[in-house]
């Protein structure tokens, strides 16, 4: 009995609390939209940021120097901008209506401010190491902390000027500016909040760009609601947009499909392919950067490059594509498309594919070059592994890797998984035969990817090193137009060559946006941008 | 009796702490850090990374940070909400997960029991073919096919339910089914089972031969000895179900913190594994001892003395 009479105040206890939670939150009388990021972002500051959810809401609730939409570079916070003739010094004039979301002015010395707070290793922002490609005088060796960020390249002329000193000629400087690590962040906020708190803070939030943090919940979801003192605020059509944090994508997709969401960030791999045939309502884009296969360089087995040739070549590029059926698009280079050079052709198309076929043209001359390298049919070839970190999409790609090499070239390979984190740590220990590879770029311009095979890179995972290889990536690094694109074409051909790796796709990104959104759009670097969408119920 | 108390807390303190122990250097000799990231940080970076968060002290230092924080209640920073300390990660997801979790445990008491008991007293007839059959249902259905089939059906093609969230009462439902599916299944067959065993015993003869009234003879003396080992199973079920459930709360999009116990080890979030491992473990290690205390309520048999003397 007694039992009975504690499980019953226990109730009475509970059961207010489980109903007052109830009540929609989709109340508000102006446009709004229901957006599932997919995650809760580790970080909503945009200097602290290091994630794609992060800056995701970045770049909705902040606004750089300037904004890339769709490749296409636009004003943001300055209206314009010149580079002085010797290209080393750009100046940004900050627009005099450049306002934050608490009204106050936001001036050239709040870019001071953040910029010189993200480089600062005590704020420890996973981004700084960026620095070194931005090619500002003094950001790197302050981002090492091996100079003070006093002494980095940026000043503000007046509160409306904002100059910065590059070492060298940079053609993507202006367009890396639209990037998250480079938004202002308001002092006032950062000071009151520490480690990024306030970002997640609605009282705290203060923001420059379109949108600004109204609510947040731990692990549930954020409301986003539009800045009155935004720049462009006539043309923000959208008054409120609910974020949500479901990570389960056919939880997310289910609720789509019953209306609930507007915009899904992800959706089941299992309905992609479904979703590519029919469904008008998905949206595939590029994304810069490759999946590959990074060869142990260290290891006796890869000396011959005729061996990694003929494991390269061996593979049908087109079939894995088609399996995965998610729009990538086979690589036979490291440069994926959607990078324009100096004479306005697209590298990735200029580039070629160094004879290596995307389908299985190439698979005769593969067993020739394996034969000559002493091994004809196979024989005799050492046992490897391929190694690559626990995913089902890792784990298909690498089982038709493995039987194309065992039908083309009777080579076997064992296939070996890890987990996520102990991965990471045993192919940046080289310990690994074969191992699993991806880089993304972070800024519009092919060196975001070929740079990784310079020496000594700390993401040199293949533990590559040649000299005629280094020498045009510093050449690249200091020029800009012709001369920048002949090092970096020269440059892929010498890797093309050589083979540290085997490209196998380029990425791609994905969303499934109602066709109620209109005009929201992507920056090439992967970033949403609802600054201009509008939503019609 | 106030002896055996004050031993079995001493006891579970101690418990507690080395539970927190071999966690805590168990998590520190896998590889990977809280930095570890498909584009790797800098060597340089990380230096400033691992000094902000001291994890370039020594690991016995860290270790007894980390107790002195243990003793003030103070978890320390997470590693996978930047700015967020694990006490707040806590404090927002736990009242949410025991929240689904009491009325979990709710349904199974007061669903399984009563279902258990009636299958047992109808043996062999067709409600106790139908109880048992849902009860294997249920046992061998993982948690996550319930879940996905009831958003599936009930919230993506009937529209019943909303498919993710709280936000309702309504939204209660399909989490509580698919959390307390296993136990509740698991509930009613092992009360059965036991339930079956006490009436076959002499003394239930001897009081029905005594002429005692059946709701006497099953309430007083069948019950109290058939729900033995049903307290048993129920007192560390009712720890993991307050707890949360990492695929419940995932599937269902629950912010609680049963999403911690797997992410938090994914991220190698060292604070926030601490801390969920360092709730679960207190709190098993309460319901555990409350079940202690229960016996001696139920069975007479049981006698603290005896264990303590």
């Amino acid at each position: 009995m007694k039992k009975l009479i504690i499980l019953a105040l226990a109730v009475l206890i509970i059961a207010p609390a489980v109903f007052a939670n109830g009540g929609g939150d989709n109340d508000s009388s102006g446009s709004y939209m229901n957006w599932n990021l997919g995650a809760d972002p580790k970080t909503l500051d945009p200097g602290l940021n290091g994630a794609s959810d992060g800056g995701d809401v970045g770049n909705n609730t902040h606004e750089g120097l300037v904004r890339e939409q769709a490749g296409k570079v636009i004003p943001g916070m300055a209206e314009k901008w010149e580079t002085s003739a010797d290209g080393k010094t750009v100046t940004f004039h900050i627009r005099k209506d450049a306002k934050w979301s608490d009204g106050s002015a936001l001036t050239a010395n709040d870019f001071v401010y953040s910029w010189k707070r993200a480089m600062d290793p005590a704020t420890a922002s996973e981004y700084s190491w960026i620095w070194e490609y931005t090619n500002v005088v003094g950001a790197q060796k302050a981002a090492e902390g091996e100079g003070s960020v006093d002494d980095a390249g940026i000043r503000a002329v007046d509160d409306y000027t904002f100059e910065v000193s590059l070492i060298n000629p940079t053609d993507y400087f202006v367009s890396l500016m639209s990037f998250y690590h480079f938004m202002p962040v308001k002092q006032s906020s950062v000071e009151a909040g520490a480690d990024g708190a306030w970002a997640k803070d609605p009282a705290l939030a203060v923001s420059n760009g379109p949108f600004y943090l109204t609510s947040y919940t731990i692990g549930d979801g954020l409301t986003l609601t539009k800045n009155p003192y935004y720049w462009a605020a006539k043309n923000v059509k959208i008054d409120v947009i609910n974020v949500k944090f479901i990570d389960d994508q056919s939880t997310a997709y289910t609720a789509y499909k019953a209306g609930e969401f507007d915009f899904l960030n992800d959706v089941p791999p299992a309905e992609v392919p479904r979703l590519v045939a029919e469904n008008p309502e998905y949206y595939i884009f590029p994304l810069l950067g490759t999946y590959y296969y990074n060869f142990n360089m260290d290891l006796d087995m890869w000396k011959d490059v005729r061996v990694r040739q003929a494991l390269t070549m061996a593979i049908d590029r087109e079939q894995i594509t088609e399996v995965l059926a998610n729009g990538n698009v086979p690589a036979a280079g490291f440069v994926p498309p959607g990078f324009v050079d100096n004479k306005g052709k697209d590298f990735f198309e200029t580039a070629g594919t160094y004879g290596i076929s995307t389908d299985d043209g190439s698979v005769d001359e593969a067993k020739a070059l394996l034969a000559e390298a002493g091994y004809p049919d196979g024989a005799g070839f050492p046992k490897f592994t391929l190694l690559y970190n626990t995913s089902e999409g890792h784990k298909k790609v690498a089982e038709m890797v493995q039987e194309m090499w065992k039908t083309n070239l009777g080579i076997e390979c064992t296939l070996e998984n890890q987990e996520w984190a102990v991965f990471q740590d045993t192919r940046t220990a080289g310990d690994f035969e074969l191992a699993r590879g991806g880089w993304i770029t972070d800024f519009l311009d092919p060196m975001g990817l070929l740079a990784i095979f310079v020496t000594g890179n700390s993401y040199n995972d293949p533990n590559y090193s040649n000299a005629d290889y280094d020498a045009l990536m510093a050449k690249a690094n200091a020029t800009i137009g012709k001369d920048h694109y002949d090092a970096l074409y020269a440059a892929q051909t010498i890797l093309m060559t050589e083979l540290p790796m085997i490209p196998v796709y380029h990425y791609t990104d994905s969303y499934l946006s109602s066709p109620q959104v209109k005009n929201w759009t992507r920056s090439q670097l992967g970033a949403l941008d609802f600054s201009k969408a509008s939503i019609k119920r | 009796m106030k002896n055996y108390f004050l031993r079995r807390f001493i006891y579970s303190l101690f418990t507690i702490f080395l539970i927190a122990t071999v966690t805590f250097f168990m998590m520190h000799s896998i590889p990977g850090g809280p930095f570890t990231r498909e584009k790797p940080v800098p060597p340089e970076i990380m230096r400033a990374l691992n000094a902000k968060y001291h994890l370039d002290d020594p690991l016995i230092v860290q270790y007894v940070d980390y107790l002195k924080g243990l003793v003030t209640f103070d978890m320390g920073p997470s590693f996978s909400k930047t700015g967020t300390s694990v006490n707040d990660l806590i404090k927002a997801g736990f009242p949410i997960t025991a929240r689904v979790g009491f009325l979990a445990v709710l349904l199974i008491t007061v669903l399984g029991l009563p279902v258990g008991i009636i299958s047992a007293l109808r043996q062999n007839r067709p409600i106790d073919y139908f109880v048992m059959f849902m009860a294997t249902l249920g046992v061998t259905i993982p948690s996550f096919v319930l879940a996905t089939v009831f958003i599936y059906f009930f919230a993506g093609k009937l529209g019943w339910f909303p498919p993710f969230g709280l936000a309702t009462p309504l939204g209660y439902v399909g989490p509580v089914i698919a959390l307390s599916g296993y136990s509740l299944s698991f509930v009613a067959r092992l009360t059965r089972s036991s339930m079956l065993e006490v009436l076959r015993q002499d003394y239930i003869r001897t009081a029905r031969a005594n002429g005692l009234k059946e709701l006497s003879v099953l309430g007083k003396h069948a019950m109290k000895n058939a729900l033995i080992p049903v307290v048993t199973y129920l007192g560390p079920t009712i720890a993991a179900l307050m707890t949360g459930s990492f695929v419940v709360e995932r599937i269902f999009a629950i912010p609680g913190i049963g999403r911690y116990f797997v992410e938090s080890v994914s991220n190698r979030d060292y604070t926030t594994i601490m801390g969920v491992t360092v709730l679960y473990a207190a709190f098993y290690v309460l319901m555990v001892f409350l079940v202690d205390v229960l016996y001696a309520i139920i069975d007479p048999r049981i006698k603290f003395e005896k264990e303590s003397g």
